[in-house]
C-alpha cells in the first residue's frame, strides 16, 4: 500500500488507473455489444415499420400521393364509420373464438388418445404422423385442398349426397350462409396440431402418481380429467390459447386464397379489409389506419399473455 | 524485389486494371419487373434481353419476374420506397393508380426526344392527356366452345346472338352428369370476371359502360346484360360455385370437359390443350344481343410497359421499350406469346402455333378491342364494387336495376374521390 503513494510511483499509478477505466468502459460496453444485433433486427423489422404504418395512418394519401400531409385522427374515424369495418371486425372474432375453442378441443382429444396406453404404441405412431399432417402444410396448400375438398363437385358434396344427408350441391365457399363456417372449419384443421402436441408434452409430463392416488381415492376417468388433467394442464392451454388467439386475429393468405373476403363480405376479416383498402382500392392511409386498429386489439391480448406469464 | 515491394506492385495493377476495365466496360444497369417471364416458354423472354443487350453493349438488363397477383403488390411497394424497377410490366387496370401515385412516368418527353413514330403503337394508353403506357401485347376473350359437347347436346352452330347462346347453353347442361352451358367466376379474391365474363357482353354488342368518361351503368345496356345473366344462372346453366370461382378454375372446368362454354383469354389454349390433349374446342366472337351486325367489341387484357418515375436511367429504359415495341421484336415477342401485336407493323408468326391462333386473329381483325377499364381510376375496385352487386344480385337479393343502379352510385363516389 505504502508503495502505492510513493510519488515516484504515480505516473506508472496514473497509468494503470487509465487502462483500468478503459478496461471497465470495455465492461460496460459488453452487454450492449450483445445485445446489438437482436437491438438492430428489432429496430428495422419491427419498430421501423411499426412507426411508418403509424405514420402514415395520421397522413392524407399516404404513398399515393407526393404531397401528403398530416390530417390527425381523420382517417381512424373514417375507418371506425365503415360498417363493412364492423362487420369484418364481427366475422374475424367469430372466426377467431370458434377456432380457438375447436382448437383446444380437437387438441386435447387428440392428445389424450395419444397418450393412452389403451390404444396399440404402433397404431399411436401412425396417428401421430396422421394428426400432425396438416401442421405441415402452407396455408395456400391448405386453401388448395379445401378448395378442391368443398368444391360444388368435390369430394364433400359427394360423400353427403352419397349418405343421403344432403340432396343438392352445398356451394360452400360460394354461398353467403356457409362460407364463414367453411373458411373456420378450414381454419381449424390447419391449426389444430400445435395444441395436440403441445398438450401432449404437457401431458406425459404429468406423474402418473396423481392419477394412482385418486383411483384409490375412488375417482372415476371423469373426475381425474376434471380434478388432474385440467388443472395441470391449465397452464399451457392458457398460453397456447392465448397465442392463437392473437395469430388467428391475423390470419389473412387462407381466407383470401378460399374466398376473397366474399361472396358479399360473408368472410370479410380485417385482414382482407385492410389489404383491399391498399392493393384494391390505393387507400394506404386508411389501410394503416385499420393496420393500427388490428394491432391494436392484439396488443390488448398480447398485455393479457404477458401479465399471465408474469403471475406464473 | 521485397516481398512489400511486390505486393505494392501487384496492388498497383489491380488498380490499374480495376481502372481501365472501369472506363472500357462502363454498363448502365436497368431493372425490368414483369410477371410476363414465369408465363412465356422458360428462357426466351431472357433471349429478347440478351439480344438487346447485344445491341446496346453499355445496357445491361435484370429481369425482376414473378406471378402476376404479386406483381402488382412489388410495384406500388417499389414505388412507395423509391426502389421500383426502371422499366415496369403494366396491366391496364393499374395504369390510373400508379401514375397517380407518381410511379410511372410520362413517355411524352421521351417520344419526343427520340421523335418516336407514334402512329405505329395500336393504343397508347394516357392519364390525364399523358402518355405512361405502350400497349405490348394484347389477348383477346373470344368465346371457347367444347366441340363434343355442343355436338352431343345438338348443338350445330356456335352461337353468335344471346338468344342463341342461352339456347345452347340450356341444351349442353346436364346437371346430373356435373356438365354445365357456361362458367361464369365471380370471385372477389380477382374480380377480373367482371371485365372479362361480365362487362365482355356489353362491349361484344358495341355498347358501353361510360359515357364522357363517366360511369354510365343505369342503360338498357348493363341492366339487359345483368338480367340476361341473371336468367342463365335462374336456368341452371352457369356452373355453380360462382361467387367463389376464379379464372384457375374457370380454365381448368372448361379443359376438364365439364363446361361447354367459356370467354377466356387466347393465352391458355396451350394451357388448355397440355391439360386435355383429347378436347376439341373451337373460337368465335362473344355472342352480341339479338340483331345486332356491327363490329363487335373484342375484350382483352394487355401486357403494358412503362418506365418508372424515379428511374435514374429513363434514356436507356426507353430505350429498352423502343426495342421491345419494334416491329421485328414485337412480333417475335408475341408470336412466342401467343397474342396479338402492340405494334401495328409487326407481323407474328402463327405458323408454328395453334390453328386457332390464326383463326383468332381473323376475329380480331373483324372487330375492335374493347377494356374500358383500362386507365379508370381503382380499376380494381370498380370490379370489385360491380362483383359485390352481381353477387347481391344472383344471390336474390336485388334486380338487375337495383345492381346497376348501387354500382353507379359507388363508382361516381370514386371517380369523384379520384
Amino acid at each position: 500500500m505504502t508503495k502505492v503513494l510513493d510519488p515516484s510511483l504515480l505516473p506508472q499509478a496514473s497509468l494503470w488507473s487509465r487502462s483500468w477505466l478503459s478496461h471497465r468502459r470495455k465492461r460496460q460496453c459488453v452487454p450492449w455489444l450483445y445485445v446489438a444485433p437482436a437491438t438492430l433486427l428489432f429496430t428495422a423489422l419491427m419498430l421501423f415499420p411499426m412507426v411508418t404504418v403509424l405514420r402514415y395512418s395520421l397522413m392524407d394519401g399516404a404513398i399515393a400521393k407526393k404531397d401528403s400531409s398530416f390530417v390527425g385522427i381523420r382517417n381512424y374515424l373514417e375507418v371506425v364509420a365503415d360498417p363493412i369495418f364492423w362487420q369484418a371486425a364481427a366475422q374475424t372474432l367469430y372466426f377467431t373464438v370458434v377456432s380457438v375453442i375447436f382448437h383446444l378441443v380437437i387438441g386435447l382429444a387428440f392428445a389424450q388418445l395419444l397418450n393412452s396406453d389403451r390404444v396399440d404404441p404402433a397404431i399411436r405412431g401412425v396417428l401421430r404422423v396422421l394428426f400432425i399432417l396438416p401442421w405441415l402444410y402452407t396455408a395456400v396448400i391448405i386453401a388448395i385442398i379445401w378448395r378442391l375438398l368443398l368444391d360444388p363437385n368435390g369430394v364433400v358434396n359427394s360423400v353427403l349426397m352419397t349418405l343421403h344427408i344432403i340432396d343438392f350441391k352445398v356451394e360452400w365457399f360460394s354461398s353467403p350462409g356457409t362460407a364463414l363456417q367453411a373458411v373456420t372449419f378450414a381454419n381449424i384443421w390447419a391449426g389444430y396440431p400445435l395444441y395436440m402436441v403441445s398438450l401432449l408434452a404437457a401431458l406425459q409430463g404429468i406423474s402418473k402418481e396423481l392419477y394412482e392416488a385418486a383411483e384409490l381415492d375412488g375417482a372415476n376417468s371423469i373426475q381425474s380429467f376434471v380434478h388432474i388433467t385440467v388443472p395441470q394442464l391449465m397452464p399451457v392451454i392458457v398460453s397456447i390459447a392465448l397465442l392463437d388467439f392473437i395469430w388467428t386475429l391475423q390470419v389473412f393468405p387462407l381466407v383470401w386464397m378460399t374466398t376473397g373476403g366474399g361472396p358479399i363480405h360473408a368472410t370479410e376479416m380485417l385482414s382482407t379489409y385492410t389489404y383491399k383498402l391498399a392493393f384494391s382500392s390505393y387507400k394506404f392511409s386508411l389501410a394503416s389506419a385499420s393496420a393500427v386498429l388490428i394491432l391494436a386489439m392484439s396488443m390488448s391480448v398480447t398485455l393479457v399473455y404477458i401479465k399471465y406469464q408474469k403471475a406464473r | 524485389m521485397s516481398a512489400l515491394t511486390q505486393l505494392r506492385a501487384a496492388a498497383a495493377a489491380a488498380a490499374m486494371w480495376a481502372l481501365c476495365s472501369g472506363v472500357a466496360f462502363a454498363q448502365t444497369t436497368i431493372e425490368f419487373i414483369q410477371w410476363w417471364e414465369p408465363e412465356m416458354l422458360a428462357g426466351s423472354l431472357r433471349r429478347i434481353m440478351d439480344d438487346f443487350e447485344k445491341a446496346n453493349p453499355d445496357i445491361k438488363v435484370t429481369l425482376v419476374s414473378g406471378p402476376y397477383a404479386t406483381t402488382h403488390d412489388q410495384i406500388v411497394v417499389g414505388a412507395a420506397s423509391g426502389t421500383l424497377s426502371d422499366v415496369v410490366g403494366l396491366d391496364g387496370s393499374w395504369v390510373n393508380g400508379l401514375a397517380k401515385q407518381g410511379a410511372i412516368t410520362s413517355l411524352d418527353a421521351l417520344m419526343d426526344q427520340t421523335h418516336y413514330d407514334r402512329s405505329q403503337i395500336a393504343d397508347i394508353v394516357k392519364v390525364d392527356g399523358h402518355a405512361v403506357m405502350l400497349p405490348l401485347a394484347t389477348f383477346v376473350y373470344p368465346l371457347f366452345v367444347n366441340l363434343d359437347i355442343a355436338h352431343q347436346a345438338g348443338v350445330d352452330a356456335v352461337p353468335t346472338d344471346r338468344s342463341a347462346f342461352a339456347a345452347a347453353a340450356k341444351k349442353m347442361t346436364d346437371a346430373g352428369k356435373n356438365q354445365y352451358g357456361w362458367v361464369l367466376p365471380l370471385s372477389l379474391q380477382n374480380p377480373g370476371g367482371i371485365q372479362n365474363d361480365v362487362m365482355s357482353w356489353v362491349w361484344a354488342s358495341g355498347q358501353s359502360m361510360l359515357k364522357d368518361g363517366k360511369p354510365d351503368l343505369e342503360t338498357p345496356a348493363i341492366t339487359d346484360t345483368f338480367t340476361f345473366l341473371k336468367s342463365l344462372q335462374a336456368a341452371g346453366v352457369i356452373s355453380p360455385g360462382i361467387f367463389a370461382k376464379r379464372e384457375q378454375e374457370k380454365v381448368e372446368e372448361f379443359a376438364n370437359g365439364r363446361v361447354g362454354m367459356m370467354i377466356d383469354s387466347l393465352a391458355h389454349i396451350n394451357l388448355i390443350r397440355q391439360r386435355n390433349p383429347n378436347l376439341k374446342f373451337g373460337i368465335s366472337a362473344i355472342p352480341a344481343v339479338d340483331g345486332f351486325t356491327s363490329k363487335r367489341g373484342l375484350p382483352y387484357a394487355a401486357w403494358g410497359i412503362g418506365i418508372a418515375d424515379d428511374s435514374q436511367h429513363k434514356a436507356e429504359a426507353w430505350k429498352l421499350v423502343q426495342y421491345l415495341m419494334s416491329p421485328e421484336v414485337n412480333g417475335r415477342l408475341v408470336s412466342l406469346a401467343n397474342a396479338f401485336p402492340g405494334n401495328k407493323n409487326a407481323k407474328p408468326d402463327f405458323s408454328k402455333t395453334d390453328p386457332l391462333f390464326a383463326e383468332a386473329f381473323k376475329i380480331y381483325q373483324t372487330g375492335y378491342l374493347a377494356n374500358q377499364f383500362t386507365g379508370l381510376p381503382v380499376a380494381e375496385d370498380l370490379m370489385r364494387e360491380m362483383t359485390i352487386e352481381l353477387q347481391k344480385m344472383f344471390d336474390g337479393r336485388q334486380s338487375a336495376q337495383a345492381a346497376a343502379a348501387n354500382t353507379q352510385k359507388q363508382w361516381l363516389m370514386d371517380f369523384s374521390k379520384n
